[in-house]
C-alpha cells in the first residue's frame, strides 16, 4: 500500500516573518499521495493552499518567508534536505506546476516556443529541433488548434483559456509524477473552467500523473478527486475519500463548505449559504481551534487549545473537539 | 511600423511651429535688446544697425522673415558674434555638447544598469546599502556643486586632470573625464535606483516563479526571463534622460569652459541675442522630440505586445 505513494508531507510548516508578527501560513500540514492519484486540497481564500505547495517545490519567496520544519518525501528522499541543483532536477521535471492566473503566468516577451523547449531541452537532453517537435505534440494535446503556427506566437496573442492550456502542455511537457494546479480555473470564465478541468482529468490520466488540485470550492473538486483535504488556517482540518468527505462531513467547517456549494439538483428559493464571519487573521494566532469564532458548536475547550487529530479510519482524519478522544 | 513614423514625423511639425512661435515672442518681452549693452551708439548708426537686421520693421513682419527663413534652413546672423551666422555657430557647438551627453548618458546607463542589478540580487546585504546611499547623495548633490569639488581636489589638488578645455586643447581626452562625471550622476543613480527597483519587482513576477517552478538556474531566469521586463522602463527613461542630459549640460559646460551649445545659450540668453537663443531652442526642442521618438520605436521592437499601426 505505501509503496504506490510518491509524496509523502510530513508536518510542514512555512512562515512569514513580516513587521506585524510572524505569520503561520502552513502549521503542521500532512498528506500522502498516491502515484495517478488526484488530491484536492480545498479551504478560503488565505487558508494556505498556496504557500503548502510552493514549500514543496521549495519555492517560497524568501525573504519573508521559509520553511520552518517538516519533511515532503518525494520518491523516497526529502526535497527541503536536497540541495538546489537536485531540486531543480525536480521541478518542471518531476513536479510541475500551473498557477492561477495564466494571464501573469507566462512570460510577455517570449514567443511560447521559447518558454516551452527550454524546459524539455533542460530535462529531456534534447535539441531544439526535437523539443520543438515535442512542444507541438503536447499543444496538440492540450487542444490548441494549429499548435505548428500557433507555437511561434507570444503570450498576448491568445486567450485567457488558451493561455492556461499552454500552461497545462509545458507543465505536461516533461512527463512529470506530480502535476499541482493551483486554482487553474478561478480566474477564467465559467465556461471555460469546465473545460480546463476536464482537459486536466483526461491528461493526467493519459500520462499516469498524480494531481494536487487546489480550490476554494468543494464544487471544482467533487466529480474529479479521489481524495480531499480540507484546510483551514494554515492546517489540515479534514481529511478523506472525496465519497467520505461529501457523503459524511465531519468537521462544522467542511459541512459549511459544502452546504455553499450551489446545487443543480435541488432548485432553491434560499439564498446560497455561505459560512458566517471571516477567516481569522494567522499572525500571531493564541492556541486554540482557530474556527471558532464562526462554529455554531463551538465549546469551551475550542477557544484555548487547538483539536488533537481524531483518526477516523484509514487516510481519515478530522482536527476538532467533536470527535476522538475529546468526545 | 512605417506609417507610424511617418505619422508621428508629421506631427512634430506643429509641436516646433508653436514651440519657435512662443519664443520668438516671449525672448523679446525681457527687457533690453541686442544692442542694448554696448556703450550708448550715436543715433544714426544704432538706426543703421536696427535697418539692417530688420529690427525696425513691426515685430509680426520680423516674425514671417524669422519664419521665411527658418524653412530654408537659415537661423540667420548672430547679432553679437557680427562675422558668424547661427548655422555656424551651433554647427561647430552642437556635435561638441552631442558627444558629451552621449558619453555621459552611455556611462550612466552602463553604470547604473551593473549597480541596480547587483544592488537587486544582493537586496538589503550591504552591497545594496552601499550602492543606493551612492545613489542618493548623486541624485540629491547638483552638478554646480559636483563639479567644482572635482575640479579643487583632481585638477587643483592632485593636478591629474586639466581644469578645463576640450578635445582639441593639449590634454586631449583627459578633460572629458571630469565633465562626464560630473554631467552623468544624477541620470547614473536615477538609473540605479529605477533598474534596482523594476529588476525587483520582476524578480517577484508571477512568470518568473513559472520558470523557478520549471528547474531553470537561477543565472538562467535572471537572464533569460528577468533582464528584458526589468529593463523596459529604463529604456523609456532614455528619451527624457537624453534630452536632460544635452539641456543639463549648460551648467557643465560653464564649468569646464566645454564650447558647447549649452555655453552659447547662456551667453546668447545674457546677450539678448535673439538669433542665437532661437537657434539654440530650436535645437534642443529637435532632440527632444527626437530621443522621445527613438525610445518610442525602441519599446515597440523590444515589446511584443506593442504594435505599431
Ligand atoms: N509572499 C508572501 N508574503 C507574506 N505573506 C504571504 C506571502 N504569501 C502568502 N502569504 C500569506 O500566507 C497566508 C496563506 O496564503 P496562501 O497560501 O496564498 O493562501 P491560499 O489558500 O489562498 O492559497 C495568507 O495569510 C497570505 O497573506
Ligand atoms: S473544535 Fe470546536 S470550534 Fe473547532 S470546529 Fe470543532 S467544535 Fe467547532
Ligand atoms: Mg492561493
Amino acid at each position: 500500500m505505501t509503496d504506490d505513494v510518491i509524496l509523502q508531507v510530513k508536518d510542514l510548516k512555512a512562515y512569514f516573518k513580516l513587521d506585524e508578527g510572524l505569520l503561520k501560513a502552513v502549521d503542521g500540514v500532512s498528506f500522502d499521495l498516491r502515484k495517478g492519484e488526484t488530491l484536492g486540497i480545498v479551504g478560503e481564500s488565505g487558508s494556505g493552499k498556496s504557500v503548502t505547495n510552493l514549500a514543496i517545490m521549495k519555492l517560497i519567496p524568501s525573504p519573508p518567508g521559509h520553511i520552518a520544519g517538516g519533511e515532503v518525501v518525494f520518491m523516497g528522499d526529502d526535497i527541503l534536505k536536497m540541495p538546489d541543483d537536485g531540486i531543480r532536477k525536480i521541478r518542471g521535471n518531476k513536479i510541475s506546476m500551473i498557477f492561477q492566473d495564466p494571464m501573469t503566468c507566462l512570460n510577455p516577451f517570449l514567443k511560447i516556443s521559447t518558454q516551452m523547449i527550454e524546459t524539455i531541452v533542460l530535462h529531456q537532453g534534447l535539441d531544439k529541433a526535437a523539443a520543438k517537435a515535442k512542444a507541438v505534440e503536447m499543444l496538440k494535446l492540450a487542444g490548441i488548434p494549429a499548435p505548428e503556427k500557433r507555437i511561434d506566437q507570444y503570450p498576448h496573442q491568445f486567450s485567457g483559456g488558451m493561455r492556461q492550456r499552454v500552461m497545462i502542455a509545458m507543465a505536461l511537457s516533461c512527463e512529470p509524477e506530480i502535476l499541482i494546479a493551483d486554482e487553474p480555473t478561478t480566474a477564467l470564465d465559467v465556461t471555460i473552467q469546465a473545460q480546463i478541468l476536464e482537459l486536466i482529468n483526461e491528461l493526467s490520466e493519459r500520462l499516469g500523473t498524480a494531481v494536487i488540485l487546489i480550490t476554494h470550492s468543494l464544487g471544482v473538486v467533487a466529480g474529479m478527486c479521489d481524495s480531499i483535504c480540507v484546510m483551514y488556517a494554515g492546517r489540515i482540518v479534514e481529511r478523506g475519500t472525496a465519497d467520505e468527505i461529501f457523503s459524511d462531513p465531519k468537521h462544522p467547517y467542511t459541512q459549511g463548505l459544502i452546504k455553499s456549494v450551489p446545487r443543480l439538483d435541488k432548485v432553491s428559493t434560499q439564498r446560497l449559504y455561505s459560512i458566517p464571519g471571516q477567516p481569522p487573521n494567522v499572525i500571531n494566532l493564541p492556541d486554540c481551534c482557530p474556527f471558532f469564532p464562526r462554529c455554531e458548536r463551538a465549546m469551551d475547550v475550542c477557544k484555548t487549545k487547538y483539536p488533537k487529530v481524531a483518526e477516523l479510519g484509514d487516510k481519515r482524519t478530522v482536527a476538532c473537539w467533536l470527535y476522538g478522544e475529546g468526545k | 511600423m512605417s506609417r507610424f513614423i511617418v505619422r508621428r514625423f508629421l506631427s512634430v511639425i506643429p509641436t516646433l511651429f508653436i514651440i519657435v512661435t512662443l519664443s520668438f515672442f516671449l525672448i523679446r518681452l525681457a527687457p533690453g535688446g541686442p544692442f542694448s549693452g554696448e556703450k550708448k551708439l550715436p543715433p544714426e548708426i544704432m538706426a543703421n544697425i536696427m535697418r539692417k537686421y530688420h529690427m525696425d520693421e513691426p515685430l509680426v513682419n520680423q516674425y514671417f522673415r524669422y519664419i521665411g527663413d527658418v524653412l530654408h534652413f537659415d537661423l540667420g546672423p548672430s547679432y553679437r558674434y557680427k562675422d558668424q551666422t547661427v548655422n555656424d555657430l551651433i554647427g561647430n557647438a552642437f556635435p561638441v555638447s552631442i558627444l558629451l551627453g552621449t558619453l555621459a548618458l552611455g556611462t550612466a546607463l552602463v553604470l547604473g544598469t551593473i549597480v541596480g542589478i547587483t544592488s537587486a540580487l544582493k537586496q538589503n546585504k550591504w552591497q545594496d546599502y552601499a550602492a543606493m546611499s551612492v545613489a542618493v547623495l548623486g541624485i540629491s548633490v547638483p552638478a554646480f556643486v559636483v563639479g567644482p569639488i572635482l575640479m579643487l581636489i583632481f585638477a587643483l589638488k592632485l593636478k591629474w586632470l586639466p581644469t578645463s578645455g576640450w578635445l582639441s586643447s593639449r590634454a586631449g581626452a583627459l578633460t572629458l573625464i571630469m565633465p562626464i562625471i560630473t554631467l552623468m550622476m544624477p541620470y547614473f543613480a536615477y538609473i540605479a535606483r529605477m533598474s534596482r527597483g523594476s529588476l525587483i519587482e520582476v524578480m517577484r513576477s508571477d512568470y518568473v516563479r513559472t520558470a523557478r517552478a520549471k528547474g531553470l538556474k537561477e543565472g538562467v531566469v535572471i537572464r533569460k526571463h528577468v533582464l528584458k521586463g526589468a529593463m523596459l522602463p529604463i529604456v523609456t527613461y532614455l528619451g527624457p534622460a537624453f534630452s536632460g542630459i544635452i539641456t543639463g549640460s549648460v551648467v557643465v559646460e560653464q564649468i569646464f569652459v566645454i564650447p558647447g551649445i549649452g555655453r552659447i545659450f547662456v551667453q546668447s540668453a545674457l546677450n539678448r541675442d535673439y538669433t542665437v537663443i532661437m537657434g539654440d531652442v530650436i535645437v534642443y526642442s529637435i532632440i527632444l522630440i527626437a530621443a522621445n521618438f527613438v525610445v518610442d520605436i525602441l519599446y515597440g521592437l523590444l515589446d511584443p505586445r506593442i504594435s505599431y499601426k
